[in-house]
Formats: C-alpha cells, structure tokens, sequence
C-alpha cells in the first residue's frame, strides 16, 4: 500500500511529507531506538511515542518508509524540520499505538 | 561499484558528550559517501547501522570521543575511541538488556541495552577494549564483498 492512501485512509497529519508515493512493506512500534534499528526493516512504517529528533537519524539509517508519531504526542519542533532535511516521510495522529497498528493491519500493513 | 575508488577513503568525525543535536550526523554521513560509492544496501545499512551504535554510546556515556572510518573496496573499518568512564566489566557490557542510561537518556528512547549487541550482531568483525575511569575502543569492520 502507498503511504499516500494510508495517510488518506487513516487521517494522518502530514508534517513531512517529502515521498509520499513510497509503497510501504510493513510496520513496526517500539519507543526503544536500538530497537527499532535491530528490528525494522527496510521501507517499514514506524509508530511510536518518541517525538525527539533523534527518531529521524533512525529512519535515515534504517530506510523507513516513514515514522508515525502516535497517541496525539506533539513531537519537538526540530523533528519536523530535520525530518524535511533528510526526506523522511513524518505523521502524527491522535491514535493511540494499539489502535493505529490495529487499523494498519486491517488496510493490509502487516508486521 | 558505481564509482570506482583505489585509495582508502578516511573520514573522521568528533564526538562531544550529550550534543543531541549533532547526535547521529557522523553516522547519516557515513551513509551516504558509502551510498554513493556504490556499496551494496546490506553493507550499507550494517555499517550505518554499527555506526550509530558507536557514535550514541560516545555521546551518551562518554566525555567526548571520535569516530574514524576507513573505506576500502572490499571493506569499510571503524574505531570508535573516547575518553570517558570506560567500561569496568565487558562481557556484562554486552549483555542484551544491560545498561545504565539514566530515566533522562531513556525518556529519549535510549537505554533498551541493545547497541553493543546490535554491533556484535551486524558487524562482521567487532573488537572492544576499555579501560576503567580512561576510555572505550571499538573496532567494528564491514566485509563489502559479495555474500
Ligand atoms: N563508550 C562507552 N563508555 C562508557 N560506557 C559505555 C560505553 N559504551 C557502552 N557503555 C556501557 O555499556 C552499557 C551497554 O551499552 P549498550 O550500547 O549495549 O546499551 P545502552 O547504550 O545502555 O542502550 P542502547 O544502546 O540500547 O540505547 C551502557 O549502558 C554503558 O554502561
Ligand atoms: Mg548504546
């Protein structure tokens, strides 16, 4: 599924939104770096809690498809400009972790 | 490889304590000069990957430190040397799990005791020496040759 539809589908705020054609091939949630960078994969949707902006060098190094900011957390406002910077695709939603994997899963973004 | 390079290619990058603004720029630049020299994304990925892991721990538990890479066709080196606390017992270091990252560097998503292994895990040689109240040492290489 292209990030585009499920933007659409879920009602994503698009706080970057720099390749927003991008198929994505699963998805992830953990608020624990290290983890996400043992863990996710390539081209994945990442959600969590974290609104720092160390969340975008994990995305850049990782290569997500982008990064969900979850649970109507307000991230800092160095998150969206870095996120701009290196092109990654960043969102935020008042759905709490749970509800959004539940919904992703449902439009077919599985783990 | 799309750019065909002969020489080593040297980087180095300074590392300063708790500068989470500069945090991960070292490791985002890594990544992209061995992009563009064309090394396959698996080797790219592990040696960014690695790469971090390194530069968050100088940041995060060291005084300040440097990260130095050496790139070469089949493979890309990286020392990580900082001055700091160092490490007085490795192998419980390298434990999953194991850390002692303060509630302050854990409330950014810090502290899940995952980057030494995660290191060990992704490099293909991995090499840690410390010294107790004097500093840390990495040696991490990435094979860049097919399979
Ligand atoms: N450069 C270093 N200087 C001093 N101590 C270090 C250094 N690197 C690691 N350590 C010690 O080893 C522990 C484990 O490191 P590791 O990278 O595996 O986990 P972490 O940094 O605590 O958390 P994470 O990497 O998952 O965010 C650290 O908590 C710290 O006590
Ligand atoms: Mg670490």
């Amino acid at each position: 599924m292209r990030l585009a539809d499920i933007v659409r589908e879920l009602d994503l705020k698009v706080l970057a939104g720099p390749a927003l054609e991008k198929k994505v091939a699963g998805g992830y949630a953990s608020d624990l770096l290290s983890i996400v960078m043992a863990n996710a994969k390539e081209n994945q949707l990442w959600i969590t809690l974290q609104g720092h902006q160390n969340i975008i060098a994990v995305a850049v190094l990782v290569e997500l498809a982008g990064v969900v900011i979850a649970g109507g957390v307000k991230p800092d406002p160095e998150t969206e400009k870095k996120a701009k910077e290196e092109g990654i695709n960043l969102f935020t939603t008042p759905l709490p972790v749970y509800e959004l994997a539940g919904r992703l899963y449902k439009l077919g973004v599985s783990g | 490889m799309e750019e065909n390079f002969e020489q080593t290619i040297s980087l180095q990058f300074e590392l300063k304590s708790h500068d989470f603004v500069q945090a991960g720029e070292a490791s985002s630049e890594i990544r992209r000069r061995l992009k563009k020299l064309g090394f396959a994304s698996d080797v790219v990925r592990r040696a960014a990957i690695a790469a971090y892991e390194a530069e968050m721990n100088v940041i995060i538990h060291a005084r300040r430190g440097r990260l130095q890479v050496e790139i070469t066709p089949r493979q890309i080196l990286i020392i990580a040397q900082d001055e700091g606390p160092g490490i007085s017992n490795i192998h419980q270091a390298m434990q999953e799990g194991f850390t002692t990252a303060p509630d302050m560097i854990r409330e950014l998503g810090f502290g899940a005791g995952m980057g030494l292994p995660n290191i060990r895990r992704f490099a293909d040689e991995f090499n840690i020496s410390s010294c107790a109240g004097e500093g840390t040492s990495l040696k991490i290489v990435i094979y860049a040759g097919e399979g």
